[in-house]
């Protein structure tokens, strides 16, 4: 029994097995189209953040599945934030390089081949970044929205008592 | 500088990033990584007046296709105002914001905001606009909400739901100007605009720029966020929302737009004096009862910027003579400069006292000018400065403006802006009454001067209210002047274009 099918037969946490079952066979596509739609930005219609929605909701679809323990544990909100800070820095460092063909975000890679993979110039590498950022910050936000809800909660009961002693 | 003009954006959203990832390894370098990003940024504001005017066109493409930035007289003052009430605010946040936790996230909300705002000014791209715009806006929203407690946070939640109104009713605006001409480049807006000529769109449009860009800069019937937003935020931010957040993104919009896109309009001026003129009566008249400090001088806020708005409604007019329109429009322009001086300065005094002294009930205060002098004195000089007392800038701007609208002919308007001085001049009398002089309390018997990072700004501030005022002649004339021509000059907008 792989360590999967253990995460599956667990009944504690998460979704019923035949969910569970259902996103593991889907989970790998979703991950291979978003990667495509990033990677592929220049020349189909998509790009960094189109795809990083997409990656971002395998992993959510991956928390809602299985439970935090096994989301939390592929990607933790500590390198949510890690990655969306640095992925947003290489996107300035690609405007910086600009400066030294003269401009701002200046495209200064070879273009390349038209409808090739490795061509635009600069354009590819800005969706990677966009794409990282955007899977970053979007998964963080579904984070702190419904793990991180407890704190908040207990925030909404503490106003509610104070309105009912006013 | 022309070649790294970008930078200006690009500096503190940067910097935004690098500290939050920094600080998750050493929290203490926090304050210099900020210090650093806002002094580079403030000295090259003051190195940009030296400029002449210029364009940038990002990443080389040409316009209208590409993102045209654009410099000139009135973004360099705006840049000025930005970048050095922002350092001096961030200066004081070194010491006030010990009181909060997550100083890291405080920095990089305040460098977004920054970004935003620079953005704003120097943009020459109406979608790009949009885009700082909203980046500002967000980050201020979070910003207002800073302390978390239940005030805070329904004030930053209404700021929000109503800021969200006016960037939607901005961007459908832009959306229909976009439909109607087919380029988004504000410079190419200027030369397709007068084409078309006017119809129903483009009187709808200016209505939706004036509601959106009128909440930005709270303008009375959209006000309603302000004196819930501005007493609710940290000391510092209060400063910046006063006394810059709500002229980059509202009154430099609206000129910008009015006057460099559209051009003269004898409708869009009478209804800019009006709201200015209404501004002006309704917030003063809120001012005086109140007892918070900080939300007395949100109220006025609300009435300082009607003077701004009704002097750009009669620079507006081109039914009145082209000099008169001029010195009107200097007189808004003078009055914008002072009051981010000014204001800024009274919120960051109005922190010093609720640091020091727990409450922001001015009643509860009294005599603290034994206590807290330098706090005291520049609070004394702000506040007289926006009283109108010669020789303090604020003065100045409100003579030009009261003058301009008394030989134009709109004796009522004029007759308001007497009254309205008086009575903020009433407001400030009461306030240093209860919290400079008079009795000193049992309980404050015993409190200090504020720290030093927290005294500086305030020095720095009150001795820009006396030197604008004083050497006005000689130094402020030139800027405003250049910026005011920016603004009347539209044949030199159109030629960024650089066709």
């Amino acid at each position: 029994m792989d360590k999967m099918e253990k995460y599956i037969r667990d009944g504690k946490s998460g979704m019923t097995p035949i969910v569970k079952t259902v996103v593991r066979f889907v989970m790998g596509i979703i991950f291979i189209f978003g990667a495509y739609v990033v990677l592929y930005g220049h020349l189909t219609p998509g790009g960094g953040f189109a795809g990083g929605v997409i990656l971002a909701c395998g992993f959510i679809i991956l928390t809602l599945a299985f439970g935090k323990g096994l989301a939390l544990s592929k990607f933790s909100d500590k390198w949510a934030s890690i990655i969306d800070n640095s992925a947003a820095l290489i996107f300035l460092t690609i405007g910086f390089i600009g400066f030294s063909g003269g401009y701002f975000f200046m495209n200064i890679l070879g273009k390349g081949k038209e409808f090739a993979l490795f061509s635009a110039g600069t354009i590819p590498l800005c969706n990677i970044a966009i794409g990282l950022k955007v899977t970053a910050s979007v998964f963080a936000v579904f984070l702190t929205l419904s793990i991180f809800g407890r704190f908040v909660s207990k925030l909404v009961d503490d106003y509610e008592d104070d309105t009912e002693k006013e | 500088m022309q070649a790294y003009f970008p930078l200006f954006t690009a500096i503190p959203l940067a910097m935004a990033f690098i500290n939050l990832l920094v600080t998750k390894v050493n929290k203490k370098v926090t304050d210099f990584l900020a210090f650093l990003a806002m002094a580079s940024l403030a000295s090259m504001a003051v190195m940009m007046l030296f400029e002449s005017p210029f364009s940038y066109q990002v990443g080389g493409w040409a316009p209208p296709i590409g993102i045209l930035l654009v410099s000139d007289g009135l973004s360099s003052v705006m840049l000025v105002i930005i970048n050095v009430i922002g350092l001096l605010s961030m200066i004081y946040s070194t010491k006030y914001m010990t009181t909060y936790t997550a100083k890291p996230k405080f920095y990089t909300l305040f460098l977004l905001m920054i970004a935003g705002m620079n953005g704003v000014v120097i943009t020459g791209d109406m979608f790009n606009l949009y885009v700082f715009l909203e980046i500002a806006s967000i980050a201020s929203y979070a910003l207002v909400g800073f302390g978390c407690e239940k005030d805070e946070l329904e004030a930053s939640f209404k700021y929000l739901i109503l800021g969200g109104v006016a960037s939607t009713a901005v961007l459908f605006g832009i959306a229909f100007l976009y439909s109607m001409t087919g380029t988004l480049n504000m410079p190419d807006l200027a030369v397709k605009i007068p084409e078309i000529g006017h119809n129903h769109a483009m009187g709808f449009v200016m209505a939706l720029f004036i509601m959106g860009f009128g909440l930005k800069a709270s303008s009375v019937p959209f006000h309603a966020w302000l004196p819930d937003a501005h007493p609710s935020a940290p000391a510092p931010i209060s400063a910046m929302l006063s006394g810059v957040l709500i002229k980059a993104l509202g009154i430099y919009a609206i000129a910008r737009i009015m006057f460099n896109i559209f051009g003269s309009d004898t409708m869009v001026s009478s209804i800019l004096m009006f709201l200015g003129a209404l501004s002006m009566l309704v917030g003063v008249f809120l001012a005086v009862g109140q007892h918070d400090f900080k939300r007395m001088l949100a109220y006025h806020s609300i009435s300082q910027m009607g003077y701004v708005m009704m002097g750009l409604g009669l620079g507006l007019n081109p039914n009145v003579p082209p000099a008169l329109a001029a010195l009107a429009l200097f007189g808004g322009l003078f009055h914008m400069v002072n009051h981010a001086v000014f204001k800024s300065c009274l919120f960051l005094c109005a922190g010093a006292f609720e640091y020091r002294t727990g409450t922001k009930d001015k009643t509860e205060m009294g005599g603290l000018i034994r206590r807290m002098p330098f706090t005291s004195a520049t609070c004394s000089i702000a506040s007289l400065s926006i009283s109108g007392v010669p020789p303090f800038n604020g003065f100045w701007s409100k003579l030009i403006i009261i003058v301009a609208f008394m030989k134009a002919g709109y004796t009522v308007y004029g007759i308001l802006a007497i009254l309205v001085a008086f009575m903020t001049m009433i407001s400030f009398i009461r306030l240093q009454m209860n919290v400079i002089f008079g009795k000193l309390p049992e309980k404050f018997a015993k409190i200090k001067e504020v720290p030093f990072a927290m005294v500086l700004p305030l020095v720095i501030l009150a001795t820009l209210c006396l030197a604008i005022g004083v050497f006005y002649p000689l130094v402020d004339q030139n800027l405003i002047e250049a910026a005011k021509d920016a603004l009347l000059d539209k044949a030199q907008y159109i030629s960024f274009l650089g066709r």
